[in-house]
């Protein structure tokens, strides 16, 4: 039936092709399963956090106090009081210079400078944060003592970056033409920066320090150096050392009672709620920034 | 009547500008400008300040620190040789073993996922990232460490144990250089598979539709133009991630075990230079052994610059090449 002919034209693949599409097949497994593997860890490590900090997790967890040596129950309301003082303070400092280093380097900036610094800034954000804990305590707190505030510092240092770098993504992203338009109306540099260019990218900053807030929340070593040595009394005084969640996490993990394990998943799981819906926040918010500015 | 006669006088005024709008201009440039310069100086004193703290371990123990085994707070005897050690030999197992994973990941989210999953996916590796080291240290010594020395430990021990890097049998608990490793993989697979996905999502379309349309299977394609495409990118995206892991503190603390030596192989406990830090900075005795840990600080700072330094070169050349140095 078959001629030689239609033999030698054969739509069948070859062997060889059979071995290109296998090859391709298994790489495209290997990879779909690497994905699959992250979420499947992401998944766990959510679930382990769940599943055993939901026991502690009540009413009192959040509003009482750490029990005095040898009681039980109680909560950890003075960390969670602390961590919001640490936190606030931190993106107070934080957030205004971060924009502003942003401006400078987007919008004055000469191009050499601004790679210079940008570099700086690249390498600021990847410095352990350890040796940030270290720089600060040297600086601030030998000496004088151990106080909210300080730790916020420490923290500041770290999201400046993540709040400058993310700031100025978004101001690359307002169109030249809105600043053209503005200058050649005659109005000055400073009022086309703050009143065109800074309300056009407000999005893109949220979005910046929604990631900063939830990267410098989980941050535990500075605090260690900086804010550790505390009373278990509830304050809001920043000038004060004072608890915070990720450092009660550290010590109630380190302590002997099993009791006091169960409440460290709790309070992670507290935490880890709280900075994974900051993400997901800040990623909404980068979404509707980048449509609204790319449309 | 003098009025003609006085315009000569009056200044030629080039600016038109009122005096706020010079005054605004003069403050916008004055902050911003400050506020970058402000961070460089603050670079600038935190090296300073870590000198100065280290200095008396500096001058007491020299550059014979780096090559020291000793650390023994009764003798004041310190060295930084194990930390350097423990540092470099869990962060390189960790980026060899993320690298590969990472890639494959930031392939499937760039090249193989369908539409819809692909952010889903996308925003769940990022979102790894997100955990806090303290949680993933709390989860590494109660969960994995434990998985790992009931289930994985025999099985390597059984089958691997002739290799140094599993020898001298399963360990009594679950903490140390194997769990190390594996918890700084985690850490550091979310970094470098976003930083990948970018570069693959940035390789011209035209350029993968012309090597498919030559016949190319989809695996064909990324090694033929989007891997060599990317290639610069990726190298720096893995050392972008070795940084992380040199640097990590809090979670490598609680499940590396903390103990001194140079072991190769992974059912040993160790520590590295973060870690040690973390975990003597404060309870530290005397004033020789908080100089010494700040020295081991410095090491760490030299190392992390190098590092991010390092890859940071390698993006802007590679940014320079791709746009053609404009």
């Amino acid at each position: 039936m078959s001629t030689p002919q239609s033999a030698r034209y054969s739509l069948r693949p070859t062997a060889q092709l059979r071995r290109r599409k296998l090859v391709n097949h298994a790489m495209e497994a290997l990879g779909t399963l690497a994905a699959l593997a992250a979420v499947a860890v992401l998944g766990l490590v959510v679930w382990a956090v769940a599943k055993r900090g939901a026991g502690a997790l009540d009413k009192d967890f959040f509003t009482k106090l750490p029990p005095t040596f040898g009681e039980t129950g109680g909560g950890i309301a003075n960390s969670i009081a602390g961590s919001i003082v640490i936190v606030l303070v931190a993106t107070a400092m934080a957030l205004p210079i971060g924009v502003l280093i942003a401006i400078y380097l987007n919008e004055l900036a000469p191009p050499r400078v601004r790679r210079s610094i940008g570099l700086v800034l690249d390498i600021l954000n990847g410095l352990p944060s350890i040796v940030i804990g270290i720089f600060v305590f040297g600086l601030l707190v030998i000496g004088s003592g151990q106080a909210a505030w300080k730790a916020s510092f420490a923290l500041a240092i770290i999201m400046l970056p993540l709040v400058a770098r993310s700031t100025q993504e978004v101001l690359a992203l307002v169109p030249d033409v809105l600043r053209e338009g503005s200058l050649a109306l005659g109005v000055s540099r400073w009022r086309t920066t703050l009143g065109i260019v800074l309300p056009t990218a407000l999005g893109g900053i949220f979005t910046g320090a929604t990631l900063a807030v939830a990267r410098a929340a989980g941050e535990t070593v500075p605090l260690l150096f900086v804010s550790s040595v505390t009373t278990s009394q509830l304050s809001w005084d920043p000038k004060l050392a004072l608890q915070s969640i990720p450092l009660t996490i550290f010590e109630f993990l380190e302590s002997p009672n099993p009791d006091d394990h169960e409440k460290a998943w709790a309070a992670a799981l507290v935490l880890m709620t709280f900075v994974l819906l900051l993400s997901i926040l800040s990623k909404a918010f980068l979404a509707r920034s980048r449509r609204k500015l790319t449309r | 009547m003098s009025a003609p006669a006085a315009t000569p006088t009056r200044p030629l005024r080039l600016s038109t500008r009122s005096l706020g709008d010079r005054l605004g201009d003069f403050t916008l440039y004055g902050l911003t400008g400050g506020a970058a310069f402000g961070v460089v100086a603050v670079v600038a004193l935190l090296v300073y300040e870590l000198f100065d703290q280290a200095w008396p371990a500096i001058q007491r123990f020299g550059f014979g620190f780096v090559t020291s085994h000793a650390w023994d707070p009764v003798k004041a005897k310190f060295g930084a040789l194990d930390f350097i050690w423990g540092t470099v030999y869990t962060s390189l197992l960790a980026v060899l073993l993320a690298a590969p994973l990472s890639i494959a990941i930031a392939l499937f989210l760039s090249e193989l996922a369908p539409r819809g999953v692909r952010g889903l996916i996308g925003a769940l590796v990022e979102m790894l990232a997100a955990i806090p080291s303290v949680v993933i240290g709390l989860w590494g010594i109660f969960v994995l460490g434990p998985f790992l020395h009931d289930h994985l430990e025999p099985f390597l021990s059984r089958t691997l144990g002739w290799t140094p890097f599993f020898s001298g049998g399963v360990p009594a608990t679950g903490t140390g250089l194997l769990t190390a490793v594996i918890v700084l993989t985690i850490m550091i697979i979310p970094i470098t598979a976003s930083i990948a996905r970018e570069l693959f999502l940035a390789v011209p379309n035209d350029l993968e539709e012309g090597a498919l349309a030559l016949g190319l299977t989809r695996w064909e394609m990324i090694r033929g133009v989007v891997l060599p495409y990317t290639r610069g990118g990726l190298v720096a995206a893995v050392i972008l991630g070795l940084g992380r892991a040199v640097g990590e503190a809090i979670a490598v603390t609680q499940v590396i075990g903390g103990l001194l030596g140079i072991h190769v192989s992974l059912f040993q406990s160790g520590d590295t230079l973060a870690s040690r830090i973390a975990a003597q900075y404060q309870g530290a005795a005397t004033n020789i052994q908080v100089a010494s840990l700040v020295y081991l600080a410095l090491i760490l700072l030299l190392i992390s610059l190098l590092t991010n330094f390092g890859a940071q070169v390698i993006v802007r050349r590679f940014e320079f090449q791709r746009t053609g140095g404009s």
